[in-house]
């Protein structure tokens, strides 16, 4: 088993007087599955934006696979193997759906390629595997809603990367489809890539994760297995109030 | 290039009176844009068109201020239909709205101003009043008295706006719906009203600005242009969304210009408000006070 | 819609030849003036399209990058004696750089931003060339044109094929960024710079570069003015006219693909030229800027859009191409 793949050093983030991030440390290794978990506004999705990049942390460091990548804009981390998917979904709405690939294909995997016949079989293999063949050529801006998630993650995959961060994919989906969802990442993780998943769906975390980190106003409350997770009191008193 | 303190002074003071005149012709546009995000660029052509029908009033006798005042009303409905067609046509779609919100503006604009050539000519148009062309003495400077007029309307102005934003149920309602508008609409309040609401009140209170205007100096048709330089200037070195960061924002602008006026000529007092707003956005875009 | 290669460098080339053939031909001398004119907006509308349309950065400020051009061309022509393909490579150089410069200063920010910055610069430009004494000041400077070269018998017709040229020059670049994975980079941060990034789309190098080439183009059109003209003035170079017809003329025409400004370009073009002559200039503008705003607000996706909505009503947007 290889060393961390991503270590998230005393990072902090204030937005004005609000403090976002408090010194938050976390160590991934390799091929894990990591969940994260906390109330709304605790600082989930800043954690990510900081690591992907669409956010600059203030102080303490980010390093992956060795690189201090605290200073790169997003598109360079994303080239480094960090991908994600949006809470909201973000497609390119001008795109059909398997042009939305085409970016990540041409931008991060293939750059400056232009032999766009083999992009399009790449992507038609994604959106294979992650059951969208059928809607290639729509247009994004007509999916459903369990489709957009499909093709946040299917856009993230394209991007070849080895750390998948997944942030709330499953939210408003029915069972089922979070079961179709939750495939998809066991088999993502099964070949190799690292997947920090981000979900309200406790059933999901628990059943997917190996480590699990509770956030709660910007600060680390609880690390370890799903397990000691759920039974640990300050968790419940985050979630339910004290 | 002559250097005295004497001028120099004489420049601060016509620059502070000039000043608060820029801020009140560019609160509307602090509104409007600063607060309200809709990319207004017809701002400076509502205000010269304002100049304009305080004119049509004023041949027909109307004190300019008076007139100014009358057209408030007549210039928040306007604001009000406005924003509710933008919103209807642009906003709601979202998208690609930002570019064809801009266009549609800077289309508006520029139908305003060919419409005033049409209907009024390329001449320079002004108004007469008591209060223009006299001038009173203080030691050794003279100071136009419409220049004073104008400082203390749009103090006024100025003042009455930030009250009213701050004071009242509706403008801190206005000032909510520009920071949170998913928590006003769970309060139950509808942002689309409100923003109507606020709106019409900026092209309101512009009327009463294009009235200012056309008291301090003759008006033509393409006077907007340079206005678009001066009222973005005062909007973004204030902050968007700082009302009081405007009246500062346009001490700085007219003290700036009367200095350069004074000092270098009326050729080039022009380009202050565009470089000043140039050199704001490249190394402070956030302005003095903003959000 | 799909642009196949081998059909557009034919269209192309057979543009060129013809431009070729008719300025060498002998039609009414008003002809080339016009021509001139309405060439003149295609290489504007084209470039504007080039930020506006696939990036969705709205220049205001075509008027300042086409008068410096012309300038930098006067500048050129009176301290070397330039030719004009020089004046042209510099006017490229030093637009290409201002657009560079704009976007450099604002990209960073929202949108809005930059298209007030464009609009800044405009009167910067303006002022600073009415306060330069060496290029005329207020009043402006006469030139005395060179003799046209040798297949040319004005130097009329001589202009009217550059312009014919650059125009066939211009639509080629733009069809290239628009078909490349240049255009895919552009139209990605477009519908979201957020997600484009974190597909690895560097937005701000692309956007730099889309500021650039439709900078360098702008200023390259307005280069031949002070030859067409034989005589510069700031007030009209730096007319706010140049920037309206553009970025009407790419959004009427249609925004998505290289082939709408250069329609909307003609139309507007040489419908200014007939208004002018029969009604008045001010009416011209005035039309302008009511089709713009209908345009806007009624057919958004432009000629092309109202086009493709009558061939194929149910067809799905963005589909292969």
């Amino acid at each position: 088993m290889s060393g961390s793949l991503l270590r998230v050093a005393q990072v902090s983030k204030h937005f004005g007087g609000f403090s976002a991030l408090s010194e938050v440390s976390i160590e991934i290794a390799q091929g894990e599955r990591f969940g994260l978990i906390g109330p709304n506004g605790s600082g989930k999705t800043t954690l990510i934006n900081c690591i992907s990049g669409s956010l600059r942390n203030e102080s303490g460091s980010i390093v992956f696979d060795g690189h201090d990548i605290s200073g790169l804009p997003a598109y360079q981390r994303t080239r480094l193997g960090i991908a994600r998917s949006f809470q909201i979904p973000r497609p390119f709405s001008s795109m059909s759906v398997l042009e939305n690939l085409l970016v990540p294909l041409e931008y991060v995997v293939h750059r400056r390629s232009l032999h766009t016949a083999d992009t399009r079989a790449e992507a038609m293999q994604i959106l294979q595997s992650m059951g969208l063949a059928d809607k290639a050529g729509t247009a994004s801006n007509r999916l459903t809603q369990v489709e957009l998630r499909k093709l946040e993650l299917a856009r993230a995959m394209a991007a070849r990367p080895r750390l998948l961060i997944s942030d709330e994919a499953m939210a408003g989906l029915s069972s089922t489809e979070v079961e179709e969802v939750l495939a998809i990442l066991r088999k993502l993780n099964d070949s190799g890539i690292t997947i920090i998943m981000i979900e309200h769906i406790m059933r999901a975390v628990m059943s997917f994760s190996q480590r699990v980190i509770c956030l709660d106003a910007g600060r680390i409350i609880c690390e370890g297995t799903p397990e000691s997770i759920v039974k640990d009191p300050e968790v419940q008193k985050a979630y339910l109030g004290a | 290039m002559i250097f005295s303190f004497q001028l120099l002074f004489e420049a601060i003071v016509f620059g502070i009176l000039l000043g608060c005149f820029y801020a009140a012709v560019s609160i509307g546009l602090s509104l409007a844009f600063g607060l309200l995000d809709v990319p207004h660029v017809a701002h400076p052509a509502v205000l010269v068109l304002g100049a304009y029908c305080t004119y049509l009033l004023g041949s027909y006798g109307w004190d300019p201020i008076l007139a100014g005042l009358a057209l408030m009303p007549l210039f928040f409905l306007f604001g009000v239909a406005m924003y509710r067609f933008y919103y209807e046509t642009f906003e709601k779609r979202g998208t690609d709205a930002g570019v064809r919100g801009l266009a549609f503006f800077f289309g508006v604009a520029f139908i305003i101003e060919v419409g005033l050539i049409l209907a009024f000519g390329v001449d320079q148009r002004l108004v007469e009043a008591d209060y223009i062309g006299k001038s009173f003495t203080f030691g050794e400077m003279r100071v136009p008295l419409r220049m004073l007029l104008a400082f203390g309307i749009a103090l006024a102005l100025a003042a009455a706006l930030t009250l009213y934003l701050s004071k009242t149920f509706t403008g801190r309602a206005i000032k909510a719906v520009a920071q949170d508008e998913g928590a006003l609409r769970l309060m139950g309040a509808d942002p689309v009203r409100i923003k109507q609401w606020a709106f019409g009140i900026a092209t309101g209170v512009t009327a009463l600005a294009g009235a200012l205007l056309i008291i301090i100096g003759p008006v033509e048709p393409m006077t907007d242009r340079i206005y678009i330089g001066r009222t973005f200037c005062v909007v973004v070195l204030a902050g968007l969304g700082s009302m009081t960061g405007t009246l500062a924002a346009g001490l700085i602008l007219g003290i700036s210009e009367s200095i350069v006026l004074m000092h270098f000529g009326a050729s080039w007092a022009p380009a202050v408000a565009f470089g000043l707003l140039l050199v704001v956005l490249g190394i402070r875009p956030q302005g003095l006070f903003g959000r | 819609m799909r642009s196949r290669v081998v059909p557009f460098w034919i269209g192309a080339a057979a543009t060129v030849v013809l431009a070729g053939i008719l300025s060498l031909g002998g039609a009414n001398e008003y002809f080339y003036f016009a021509g001139y004119v309405v060439l003149q907006f295609v290489v504007l509308a084209t470039a504007w399209n080039i930020l506006g349309g696939y990036a969705g950065y709205v220049n205001f400020g075509t008027a300042a990058f086409f008068g410096i051009g012309a300038y930098t061309s006067v500048v050129l022509f009176k301290s070397l004696g330039a030719p004009l393909l020089v004046q042209m490579a510099a006017a490229a150089a030093v637009t290409g750089l201002l657009g560079f410069g704009t976007g450099l200063l604002t990209l960073r920010l929202r949108g809005i931003f930059y298209s007030i910055a464009t609009v800044a610069v405009i009167f910067i430009a303006e002022t600073l060339m009415i306060n330069w004494r060496y290029v005329g000041g207020a009043a402006g400077l006469q030139l005395l044109r060179p003799s046209p070269m040798v297949p040319f018998e004005t130097y009329t017709r001589m202009l009217f094929f550059v312009m014919a040229v650059l125009a066939v020059i211009a639509v080629s670049i733009a069809r290239y960024i628009e078909i490349s994975w240049i255009g895919r980079g552009l139209r990605a941060l477009r519908d979201s710079e957020e997600a484009a990034e974190c597909s690895g789309v560097p937005t701000l190098r692309l956007k730099l570069l889309a500021c650039t080439v439709s900078g360098a183009l702008m200023g390259m059109a307005g280069a031949p003015l002070p030859m067409y003209l034989s005589f510069l003035e700031p007030a009209s170079s730096f007319s706010l006219n140049y920037s309206v017809v553009a970025l009407a003329g790419a959004i009427i025409g249609g925004t998505a693909n290289w082939i709408g400004p250069v329609l909307g370009a003609i139309l507007l073009a040489s419908m200014q030229q007939i208004v002018t002559v029969t009604i008045s200039s001010e009416m011209n503008v005035l039309v302008v800027g009511v089709m713009l705003v209908v345009f806007v607000v009624a057919a958004p996706d432009g000629i092309l859009g109202l086009i493709r909505k009558l061939r194929r009503p149910r067809a799905a947007p963005g589909s292969t191409s």
